[in-house]
């Protein structure tokens, strides 16, 4: 299929003239010069239980050895961070960062009642619920909903990717997942795609059919937006070349374009280790730590490493005690990482696991998941926390 | 009676009782009065027409065989092997299963059926990792979709797919797992501010017992089972599972949840409150018939008003089928079926949690909506797909074998990929009367009254091929 047709065999010539009411007004129109200090997030999700206790290894703790036979990293192998806990060798990329000050480790982050479910704990932590709370809407979404002086364009979250995470859908408001902004804007550029958005009067009541061709309307606008600004910005950096790496020069790029962007979010799977854990895992954290050097290098070479925060999750942990085929089943609390210029705590946050008091094989949670959006939402993107968590969540002071 | 009117009226029935209609049903059933038509529904709902596709012995000798390895501490290399296998087996008969479905509800002549089915799979949302549990579930839901409330909500309640998802297997005399509880009240039947939290601790003690056995049948085990008085809304007794559903079933709370429910999927995202009481009520006195409420529903006046005909957005499945129906498609590569579905997403079989899809404008953002308006494209001009959707978050686990070794996770270069699926355009042309204009043919495939823009837009067609293609791929036909 030739790409610039949106319909294959169709000749269709854009016609008629412009015309938008003002509920439905292209962004092009409105001020995009109303914000000055510009902060950006950035949420890596590491899909399907990464398993921390082998990515910040407690190395000074004998437990971790006694119950992790076959599949524990050994001392002489850790990165060494302080006399508990180091990273694994896979992740040297991350020395120099975290040698710069430049990145937080959070110990045991957790939610009462944990499911082990991979896609339930994900709906969780996407949503920001409760553990027996069912929510449509995800955390970014509300955000975006919350229609603050920093949220009100469409484009203000993006996700690298084809299709929307449940974490950056609003009520009325939802970020755009985008892989290739070139090619987003090709498809709405196409003369049938535009022909489609010129309006008449009859769209543009708020019903479904008007949802519809709002959400049109805001991708075409987002797509030249962000096609506009971004075009011109060329990377000096190198990254390694992996699809996770590609999702972050993207990210890069539009940060460093200038682009109005409040949220970004980016994935990598396959950390769902059962069978033979060291090797994948291995590769998965290499892919990560190099991507992420990369990427923070390359925002600090373009000045954005101060106005950026990264922040690493996943949907679990894994249990303290490996199994039988050298990997390890499904857990509960696990460790996040922080990554910024402007970091108020660097280093590790927090003390390291407690092996030795586990909830039934399982580590405890120290702190909140919400907390640590709470946080963020709180000291990051200056807005009310209790607004977009339904209740009040006490911040911790790593910004 | 108006033939027009009368038209419209069935066309828009078919488009919410089932998938759509082809245009000589639409001529012949425009004929017949509209109460008539409801009943034709109905009437063939009533064939048997369970799916079967997943075989019951070997699924069967599975499950033992999972049993026992579950029950050994250190397996062997076989063993492990043996483990493995059954998962690939089982997660490669999950995909037949769901393909299977999909299927039927594209060539079935039992729409309304299949729309039960599809109502009921989202409201008594499960996964499951076992085929043979999810088409057992499914069965039920298809079977008991039209037939007593009471006895669906019981069969559900005893299946090896629910047991296992909200835990009832665990659930049991001293210690109890109280999901089961909280989610039949929440999510099933009386809805959220209708129960205390009391209710639901005496609720789980009556469901303790509930099992499912090793050949993946229903087991009530006394041994397990708290037989102490309990004190249920009021009421106290010895109660079992079945005496708390009777319980919940006599509090009118149920009947307008589910008429409510029902409302938001068949009529209008918004309900109509008057409306949905006098649906629930009908539905009470009826001592919970299915079959009479969607009877008293499909033949209110209220539901060919102006404001519930074309403004409902099609789910993924609706979507996917109707127009798979529409034009008689056949997918040489049935995988991309599932493809589609969770770029959608919709993935049958997977709903996100126990309360189902959210369903109305969630359905849509910008690149599900970019999709869905190239799809038509993909499937009935043979498009080339150029996005991958997401994992499903279960597939982890063969994700993370499957990219061992390799450094491409996510690798963004891939080779061109067809949806490689058929219409088949001479039936569906032949289907049409002799002589329709494309203008005539844009009205048959929307449900959406026809703007300028759009009367402008096809005025000038001259095929009805070209036509179809660019009618479906318009926003207006995302709606039913």
């Amino acid at each position: 299929m030739n790409r610039r047709n949106f319909l294959r065999n169709t000749g269709f010539v854009a016609a008629g003239s412009l015309f938008v009411p003002a509920f439905m007004k292209p962004l092009e129109a409105m001020a995009l010069d109303e914000l000055s200090l510009y902060k950006n997030l950035v949420v890596v999700q590491l899909s399907g239980g990464n398993d921390g206790l082998n990515t910040v290894i407690p190395f000074g703790n004998d437990i971790y050895y006694q119950k992790r036979k076959s599949i524990a990293i050994q001392p002489d192998q850790v990165i060494k961070l302080n006399d508990m806990q180091g990273l694994n060798p896979n992740m040297a990329a991350l020395q120099e960062i975290y040698d710069q000050g430049w990145m937080t480790i959070i110990n045991d982050v957790g939610y009462p009642n944990p499911d082990r479910s991979h896609f339930r704990s994900m709906d969780i932590w996407q949503t920001g619920s409760d553990s027996n709370q069912f929510l449509s809407t995800g955390w970014i979404g509300r955000y975006l909903d919350s229609n603050c002086q920093t949220c009100k364009f469409p484009y203000t979250a993006i996700e690298v990717d084809d299709s929307l995470s449940l974490a950056l859908k609003g009520q009325t408001k939802k970020g755009i997942a985008l892989k290739d902004p070139a090619a987003l804007f090709r498809n709405t550029n196409d003369p049938f795609f535009k022909t489609m958005i010129q309006n008449d009067k009859e769209h543009l009541d708020e019903d479904n059919l008007g949802y519809l061709y709002k959400t049109m309307i805001e991708t075409s606008s987002s797509a030249s937006y962000i096609q506009n600004t971004s075009k011109v910005y060329q990377s000096k950096a190198t990254y390694p070349n992996t699809g996770f790496s590609n999702q972050l020069k993207t990210v890069s790029k539009f940060i460093s374009s200038g682009l109005k962007t409040r949220v970004y979010y980016v994935s990598l799977s396959g950390f769902d280790t059962h069978v033979n854990q060291t090797n994948q895992q291995g590769n998965l954290l290499k892919q990560y730590s190099e991507g992420m050097a990369a990427f923070l290098k390359d925002l600090k070479a373009n000045n954005k490493l101060e106005d950026t925060l990264v922040i690493t999750f996943s949907e679990f942990g894994r249990r303290v005690e490996q199994n039988a085929s050298n990997g390890t089943d499904h857990g509960t609390a696990n460790n996040m990482f922080v990554f910024g210029g402007r970091l108020q705590k660097k280093g590790i946050y927090n003390p390291a696991p407690n092996l030795g008091d586990l909830d039934t094989g399982d580590l405890k949670y120290q702190l909140d998941f919400r907390q640590v959006y709470g946080t963020i939402l709180d000291k990051w993107l200056d807005v009310n926390n209790a607004d977009i968590l339904n209740k009040k969540f006490n911040t911790l002071d790593f910004i | 009676m108006n033939a027009k009117d009368n038209f419209l009226k069935v066309k828009h029935l078919y488009n919410r009782a089932g998938f759509g209609i082809s245009y000589p049903d639409l001529q012949k059933l425009s004929r017949k009065n509209i109460d008539k038509v409801v009943d034709g529904l109905l009437k063939k709902s009533k064939n048997d027409d369970n799916i079967t596709l997943v075989n019951d012995v070997e699924s069967k000798r599975q499950l033992l065989a999972q049993a026992g390895l579950y029950s050994k501490k250190d397996l062997t290399d076989e063993e492990k092997k043996m483990r493995q296998d059954i998962v690939r087996m089982q997660n490669e008969v999950s995909r037949d299963l769901n393909i299977g479905w999909v299927s039927k509800m594209i060539n079935t002549d039992a729409p309304l059926k299949e729309k039960m089915t599809l109502f009921w799979h989202g409201h008594f949302a499960c996964r499951s990792n076992n085929p043979y549990f999810a088409q057992q579930l499914n069965n039920i839901q298809r079977e008991n979709g039209l037939g007593s409330f009471k006895t669906l909500l019981v069969e559900v309640s005893k299946s090896p797919a629910m047991l296992q998802y909200l835990n009832n297997q665990q659930n049991r005399k001293g210690r109890p797992n109280e999901n089961f509880a909280r989610e039949l009240m929440e999510l099933f039947t009386l809805g959220r501010g209708n129960y205390s939290e009391q209710d639901i601790k005496e609720s789980a003690r009556s469901f303790t017992g509930w099992q499912y056995d090793k050949d993946g049948g229903f087991i009530f085990r006394p041994n397990l089972h708290d037989d102490g008085t309990k004190t249920f809304f009021g009421k106290i007794g010895n109660f079992q599972g079945e005496n708390i559903i009777d319980i919940i079933l006599e509090k009118p709370e149920t009947s307008q949840f589910i008429a409510r429910k029902v409302y938001k999927f068949f009529v209008n995202d918004n309900p109509n409150e008057e409306q949905v009481k006098e649906l629930a009520t009908h539905f009470y006195n009826s001592k919970y018939d299915i079959s009479e409420l969607m009877k008293k529903m499909f033949t209110s006046d209220w539901f060919y008003a102006p404001e519930n005909v074309g403004t409902k957005i099609k789910s993924p499945a609706e979507f996917l089928v109707g127009l798979s129906r529409e034009f008689y498609v056949t997918y040489n590569k049935p995988q991309v079926l599932i493809q589609l579905q969770s770029s959608l997403g919709q993935y049958l079989f997977n709903p996100p949690n126990v309360a189902g899809w959210p369903g109305g404008q969630s359905w849509i953002d910008s690149s599900s909506l970019m999709l869905r308006m190239r799809i038509p494209s993909l499937v009935l001009n043979d498009g080339e797909i150029d996005f991958s959707g997401k994992a499903d978050p279960e597939d982890e686990a063969v994700i993370a074998l499957s990219r061992a070794g390799t450094n491409n996770a996510n690798a963004s270069i891939k080779p061109k990929s067809y949806v490689n699926a058929n219409a088949d355009w001479p039936k569906f042309l032949d289907t049409l009367p002799k002589g329709l204009t494309p203008l005539e043919l844009t009205e048959f495939l929307l449900q959406p009254k026809l703007n300028d823009k759009i009367i402008k837009m096809v005025s000038d067609n001259k095929g009805l091929r070209s036509t179809s293609v660019e009618i479906t791929s318009l926003p207006e036909y995302q709606l039913c």
